[in-house]
């Protein structure tokens, strides 16, 4: 009662079903190339055009290739589901950041970044991570195709009301602990469905203390926790970060949006259904050692001996040990990018350790900016000169590795230490075993060639 | 893919493995296709064949042993991943039900709107379940929409579960929400006018 979470949610209520779910008004909703082409199918099926087309920006990014993005799709099959985005927008009347535009990169990096996911907002995405637009003090969640084609339909969703969750992390992270590390030791605290059901509230010091970069971190794996969606009440932080963005309110329209943005805080007596709260001190870099993100522990740490049957496939399928540090362990691949870590601050991080190092002679590394934007940033601030004399090579924007849908396939067998969010089976490439962490923990390693705790570096 | 739902008997296909997510029920190399069809073929894929495309003998899938239109899986199935593709592998391989004791959220909604429908029961039940199964292949199961009940003929144990009855209305009646929202267009309109 009286949560931020429901003071949005119901001010989005056009109408409760009968015994059935809320009829949910959705401000913005993101396509992708990959959920999106058969809703657009369903729309012509039915002879229905998109009803409110001035909300809806596409975008791909799951296929895009990392490299000669200027030159057509070398895979068929990506280049038609690409292509058929494009088609499709150009039909229906909406916006589209093509590939090589120099809006394009990856949907949950781009929206905000362009101040097209505001505060108070409602937003949708047929991509679980979409709840990553909640640090801008939005309701935002992943959806279905079926419902994707609902918001194309209709502008809303039929949604039953997830329940509340706040967590807050009191206290100062320590050196070299970052907004990722949080995420993961959330993850291995509450499990893989330990919120499902719930919308969380970020709070406490250590959020507050998060710039806006971190902010989009933590709330992009909520996910892995199984919430819904997570979101950041907005302050100065996130208003700084909007003020002048290209598609953020200007003028008398940002005044008029500052009075109503400034009231979007959980009331003093909000009641939420589940509360959590936990210390910043107990947080270290974080790694995984298994194969759901809930599988982590502190980098100094030992696996923990568990004995069930998941647990011993998890171990199986990683090459782990029960009771086995991970620190020194040899490792094949590095990936500093994604929708988690694909931003600016994930560079400059990354930057931070490799300065003065090289890259460990057998280790492939991936840099994949979040967006060209990011890109652009990169090169102004010269972390692409510090990069390149540490022996890193810069690629070009996408979803790349995290889900290796692309050519950005790690091989079967191999360690990919990652940045992005999902260490699943084969998800970085069939039969490939990913391991987790920050920015600072993947440069430790691209620079050492093992597990290191990048504290030793820094 | 709409099918209506009433009441359906089947044999069951058990997969007692916890936190099955997305990826797995449909790797993500297999979401480049731009329609719906011939997803059932991937379901599983990379635990029904090894990568040079044999098959994995002793995958529930490929055991002869198993059949029917129900999937009885471990808790938290579907988690990760939004993809619809998964509820498509499972509706396209022929399976109308899937039973486990939780599932993630958005999974369930896609099983919904693919006209799968997800059953949630207790732990221990789907654990006798799961013996009853491995006892016997040919164990029965009913499953029972207008009632909200979920059978296991072998032990005549019977459990409630939840559905929303605007959803259950929708199941049996072969109606999905596009049709619904779409015949709604004059509320929406009037909120947004109220709104501005």
């Amino acid at each position: 009662m009286n949560t931020l979470f429901d003071k949005i949610w119901d001010a989005h209520v056009v109408q409760t079903v009968t015994d059935g779910p809320t009829q949910l008004y959705i401000d913005r909703l993101y396509c992708h190339e990959v959920t999106s082409p058969q809703a657009f199918d369903g729309m012509r099926a039915r002879g229905l055009k998109c009803f409110r087309p001035e909300q809806i920006v596409c975008m791909p990014d799951h296929n895009t290739p990392t490299h000669d993005q200027d030159k057509p799709i070398a895979d068929p099959v990506s280049k038609k589901q690409v292509d058929t985005l494009e088609r499709n927008a150009r039909e229906f009347g909406l916006k589209h950041f093509g590939m090589m535009s120099k809006d394009n990169g990856i949907i949950h990096v781009v929206g905000p970044e362009k101040g097209l996911s505001l505060p108070g907002m409602t937003i949708v995405c047929g991509d679980s991570h979409t709840s990553t637009h909640g640090a801008m003090g939005a309701v935002a969640f992943g959806i279905g195709t079926s419902e994707v084609e609902m918001v194309m339909a209709s502008q809303c969703i039929l949604q039953q009301k997830p329940r509340s969750m706040r967590i807050t992390i009191n206290g100062q992270l320590g050196r070299g602990v970052t907004a990722k590390d949080v995420a993961l030791y959330l993850m291995a605290k509450l499990t893989t469905s330990g919120a499902t059901g719930y919308f969380v509230e970020y709070a406490g010091e250590v959020v507050k203390n998060l710039s806006m970069e971190g902010r989009l971190t933590l709330c992009n794996l909520s996910i892995e926790m199984g919430a819904r969606g997570g979101f950041i009440a907005p302050d100065d932080v996130t208003f700084d970060y909007i003020k002048g963005k290209e598609y953020a309110p200007k003028g008398e329209d940002w005044d008029k949006a500052m009075a109503y943005w400034r009231t979007l805080k959980s009331g003093d007596d909000a009641v939420f259904d589940k509360e959590l709260v936990f210390d910043a001190a107990d947080i270290e870099p974080r790694i995984t050692y298994g194969t759901n993100p809930g599988m982590g522990i502190g980098i100094t740490e030992s696996i923990p001996a568990e004995g069930d049957a998941n647990f011993n496939k998890s171990l199986q399928y990683m090459g782990f040990k029960e009771g086995e540090k991970l620190l020194g362990k040899k490792i094949d691949y590095v990936f500093l990018g994604a929708c988690t870590n694909g931003r600016i601050e994930d560079f400059r991080a990354f930057a931070s350790i490799v300065k003065g190092r090289q890259k460990a002679a057998d280790v492939v590394a991936w840099l994949v900016p979040g967006s060209w934007a990011v890109d652009k940033q990169i090169r102004e601030e010269g972390l692409d000169k510090v990069l390149e004399a540490s022996g890193f090579k810069i690629r070009q924007p996408g979803c790349s590795a995290c889900l290796a849908m692309n050519d950005d396939k790690v091989p079967a067998d191999k360690y990919a230490v990652s940045t992005s969010n999902r260490n699943f089976e084969g998800r970085q490439g069939p039969g490939a075993r990913t391991i987790l962490c920050s920015p600072l923990v993947a440069a430790a390693a691209a620079v050492t060639g093992v597990i290191t705790d990048p504290r030793t570096l820094l | 893919m709409k099918q209506k739902f009433d009441i359906i008997t089947s044999t069951c296909v058990p997969l007692p493995l916890e936190n099955v997510d997305t990826d797995q029920i449909i790797p993500a190399r297999f979401l480049k296709a731009t329609d719906k069809e011939g997803f059932g073929d991937n379901l599983f894929r990379d635990w029904r064949y090894r990568p040079d495309g044999s098959i994995v003998e002793d995958f529930v899938l490929n055991d002869p042993k198993y059949k029917g239109c129900i999937l009885v899986a471990g808790k938290n199935f579907g988690s990760g991943s939004s993809r619809e593709h998964a509820a498509w592998a499972i509706a396209g391989y022929g399976f109308r039900v899937v039973i486990s004791s939780f599932f993630a959220d958005i999974h369930k909604n896609n099983e919904l709107n693919n006209f799968v429908l997800p059953v949630q029961v207790s732990e221990n039940f789907l654990q006798e379940l799961f013996q009853t199964i491995q006892n016997n292949p040919d164990t029965q199961v009913e499953v029972d929409l207008p009632n909200q009940t979920v059978t296991n003929k072998a032990t005549g144990n019977s459990e409630h579960f939840d559905i929303n009855g605007y959803k259950k209305h929708c199941l049996m009646n072969g109606l999905d929400d596009i049709d619904f929202l779409v015949a709604n267009k004059d509320k929406i309109e009037k909120w947004e006018h109220q709104r501005n």
